[in-house]
């Protein structure tokens, strides 16, 4: 492979709503204008300077001409939409996806947005009519906590490693947010044993260790390197990407050990000419504390099934020698459907602007991000840094 | 044991004109996978083209119905209200001998000491009005 060009964007506006458990009186839309107009006002920008969009799918709300229906909603006439539909990959997959339509010429700046609703007792349930559906589901496996809990036990079965290994992940996750007023778990931390004793919900995963679905939403403004300096904060440059799918529903994982993260994290590092060594922030997706097991091991901190002694000899705060997920992560901040994969790309960038308050890392530069979809089966990661 | 699955009511395949001779078959209790003509790769889930190299050559051959346990679940709380009744119950993906994996669900206590490459082989159970390929401890 010849060297990989830097790609040449920037994040210059975020806008993120803070989590509630359960939302009443609102729509999706509503969430997306929201979170939209808050990272406009961010970026210092007009709205008539959006000239594209990348939104998510919609279950249930609005099935087909997504991008249609939100840029109607919002007065916008974009000159390049889509829908990406990476599950909690789709927030960073949107990233590059902005920047590499710029470098096309199809528009200038562009609003990649992610919201969802949760209404208490209603489940927004897909009427799929596809092979997981078909073959896995029959047998009792609807959702993710069933795959989810596979693969841990899969981890802990092939290595040995243990319950109070993963505890320590959801631990960490709660410790953070304790340093982040919006998170759904401030004011509850939750020690390894407060984890060990939650739940079992699919054995081996307990209650805390699986994220809280949530309602919220999440919006960046993405624009050239040329542009970003004309916003009102210090851009937040994209400098490398890195995106793979490898199956959808876990049985049918070509491998239940080495997920396409391991391909798409290098890829991330490679283009940005940097190493995992060089960052200041690994904002990890964990929608279970076991994805964060294998992200660790795939982005190479440790040989694969060592994460929990790895874990045992560092730190993990922002004053740690490993800041991870220092807003809580989706574990502690909770999940507000994809929006919850865009949370990280969020805190990556309060970072690296220095406007992380309490929570803030020293110097921080430069940010490793990754989002997972469906299980372990879409992976996208970037590198964010503060200057080209 | 096996009685109590009869009367849940579950979510059953969403069975489709390339799918059904699989479920007609497990129907008469047999289990029969895709095998490619071409490249000779056994294939699952029943698909209208070889995954391995897209011939549209697949032939239905009978299969072992055996093969060894990869990992294992054990729901307490299920993704479906249905389940609810049977629970805890035990889930697994099973490496078939003829090569593809599966997710079944596993006859076994849930309390029953498991490990990975655990031989199992089939076992069909009648499930809300239709017959399942789960999976037993093959000793």
């Amino acid at each position: 492979m010849g060297k990989l060009q830097v790609p040449k964007g920037a994040i210059i506006g975020i806008g993120e709503l803070t989590p509630v458990r359960y939302s009443e009186g609102v729509t999706t839309l509503g969430l997306i204008a929201e979170s939209v107009r808050l990272a406009i006002q961010d970026a210092g920008i007009e709205k008539d300077e959006v000239d594209g969009l990348l939104v998510g799918p919609q279950v249930g709300e609005t099935p087909q001409h997504v991008p249609a229906t939100v840029a109607e909603y919002l007065g916008l006439e974009p000159t390049m939409s889509n829908v990406v539909d990476l599950g909690g990959a789709t927030g960073a997959g949107m990233i590059w996806r902005a920047v590499a339509a710029i470098e096309a010429g199809m528009c200038e700046t562009v609003v990649c947005v992610l919201a969802n609703i949760n209404e208490k007792g209603k489940a927004l349930r897909s009427p799929n009519r596809n092979p997981i559906r078909e073959f896995d589901v029959p047998f009792g496996a609807s959702g993710a906590n069933t795959s989810y809990a596979l693969l841990k036990q899969r981890h802990m079965a092939e290595y040995g490693s243990t319950q109070e290994d993963f505890a320590l992940i959801a631990h960490w996750a709660r410790k953070n947010a304790q340093l982040n007023p919006k998170a759904i778990t401030y004011g509850k931390p939750a020690s390894v044993e407060d984890v060990l004793n939650s739940p079992l919900i699919v054995d081996p995963l307990h209650l805390f260790e699986i994220v809280m679905p949530v309602a919220g939403g999440a919006a960046v403004v993405v624009t050239s390197a040329k542009n970003a300096s004309k916003g009102g904060h210090p851009p937040v440059y994209l400098l490398g990407a890195g995106e793979k799918i490898t199956h959808r529903a876990v049985s049918q994982a070509p491998s239940l050990e080495n997920a396409p993260l391991s391909y798409a994290i290098p890829r991330a590092l490679e283009q940005a000419g940097l190493s995992v060594q060089n960052m200041d922030l690994l904002s990890i997706y964990d929608c279970y504390t076991s994805v964060v097991a294998q992200t660790l091991e795939n982005a190479g901190l440790c040989a694969p099934g060592r994460f929990g002694s790895w874990m045992k000899e560092h730190s993990f705060g922002h004053d740690g020698d490993w800041p991870l997920n220092t807003h809580g992560g989706q574990l502690g901040f909770g999940q507000a459907d994809l929006a919850g994969g865009m949370s990280h790309i969020i805190e990556a960038v309060h970072q690296l602007r220095h406007e992380a308050d309490l929570r803030q890392i020293p110097n921080a530069r430069h940010a490793l991000i990754t989002g997972n979809g469906a299980t372990l089966s879409e992976a996208a990661a970037l590198v964010l840094g503060v200057e080209l | 044991m096996i009685e109590k699955f009869e009367n849940l009511t579950v979510p059953g395949p969403t069975i489709t004109p390339i799918t059904k001779p699989f479920w007609d078959a497990v129907a008469r209790k047999e289990f029969i996978l895709q095998k490619c003509c071409d490249c000779g790769e056994w294939v699952f889930y029943p698909r209208s083209h070889c995954p391995h190299c897209w011939s549209d050559q697949l032939e239905w051959k009978p299969a072992s119905g055996e093969g060894t346990l990869k990992t294992w679940s054990i729901v307490h709380r299920p993704g479906h209200p249905g389940w609810a009744e049977v629970t805890p119950y035990v889930l697994g993906i099973v490496e078939l001998e003829e090569g593809p994996s599966m997710l079944t669900h596993l006859l076994v206590d849930s309390d029953q000491k498991l490990k990975i490459g655990q031989p199992l082989k089939v076992k069909y159970i009648k499930c809300n009005d239709v017959w399942l390929p789960f999976f037993e401890s093959k000793e």
